[in-house]
């Protein structure tokens, strides 16, 4: 699927492309550690996977991720502060710790796992496992 | 300090607005906090995704917006198979007093999460008087 066909239209197709993909019955609701916070969203490319997700806020050394067969476990706490003497006129962000694990359709290479958290955005490279990746058949 | 509410999946804001926007696209308003100390008027968003050179913050009449951007040209040769939000850039307004010293205006962005500090006008900042 060309995402990009039109440079004008590029982020509305990109956005459209993400609505699509809203009901797909792709992820299993696997063992999850509790709640459905943070939402992610899950790319291929190639043979291999990405889970992005948001997650504002959250410092690095907040956050846990793991890799166990073929489920993602991302734990962490995210937290919001107000200077003490504050008076809160506004309060729409959330906080509070999360725990989600997500069970992938697909084997993954556990050591090939990298995780990267930069400006809010958890991005995660899942390699296809070699056992798990499709072969070509020949048709004569 | 009052509790932090729980933890939950909200889909974004999208923008609903009179103005349009020559790029076709949806906007997202971001969620954020207003607090008020002695010396200043704090704003605090989420904008996910934005980078420090693609955030514009301006002035202009009282009302102050703040534009995030994200750079999309990384969804590059993804395919999506499984999605639970969406994406786009950020915009958001606010009508300022005229008690925040405009010129003084300072705004920092980390882990997606910007905070705008609208620092009061002198003479709008609580003034202890001393008993003689």
């Amino acid at each position: 699927m060309a995402i990009f066909a039109d440079p004008f239209d590029a982020l509305s197709s990109l956005q459209q492309a993400l609505d699509t993909f809203r009901t797909s019955g792709w992820l299993a609701s696997g063992p999850s550690g509790g709640g459905s916070y943070p939402p992610v969203n899950v790319f291929r490319k190639g043979d291999d996977f990405y889970i992005i997700t948001e997650i504002p806020g959250v410092q690095k050394s907040e956050l846990e991720v793991q890799v166990k067969g073929n489920t993602i476990r991302l734990a962490g706490n995210k937290s919001v502060s107000h200077p003490e003497k504050a008076s809160l006129h506004r309060r729409e962000r959330l906080a509070g710790r999360f725990d989600r694990a997500v069970t992938l359709p697909i084997e993954v290479d556990p050591d090939g796992v990298t995780a990267e958290c930069r400006d809010g955005i958890l991005a995660l490279f899942l390699p296809r496992a070699e056992s798990d990746k499709p072969r070509s058949i020949q048709v004569v | 300090m009052a509790t932090a509410q729980e933890l939950a999946v909200r889909d974004k804001k999208e923008l609903v607005s009179k103005d349009e926007k020559t790029v076709p696209g949806r906007y997202y308003v971001p969620f954020g906090d207003i607090y008020e100390t002695d010396e200043a008027l704090c704003v605090v968003m989420e904008m996910p995704g934005v980078e420090r050179k693609d955030v514009d913050v301006a002035l202009e009449n009282g009302v102050l917006r703040v534009d995030g951007r994200i750079d999309f040209a990384k969804y590059e040769g993804m395919e999506p198979v499984y999605t639970e939000y969406n994406v786009g850039h950020y915009t958001r307004s606010f009508t300022l007093s005229d008690k925040i010293d405009q010129e003084r205006i300072s705004a920092q962005l980390d882990d997606g999460v910007l905070t705008l500090t609208l620092p009061k006008a002198k003479e709008a900042q609580p003034r202890r008087i001393s008993i003689g």
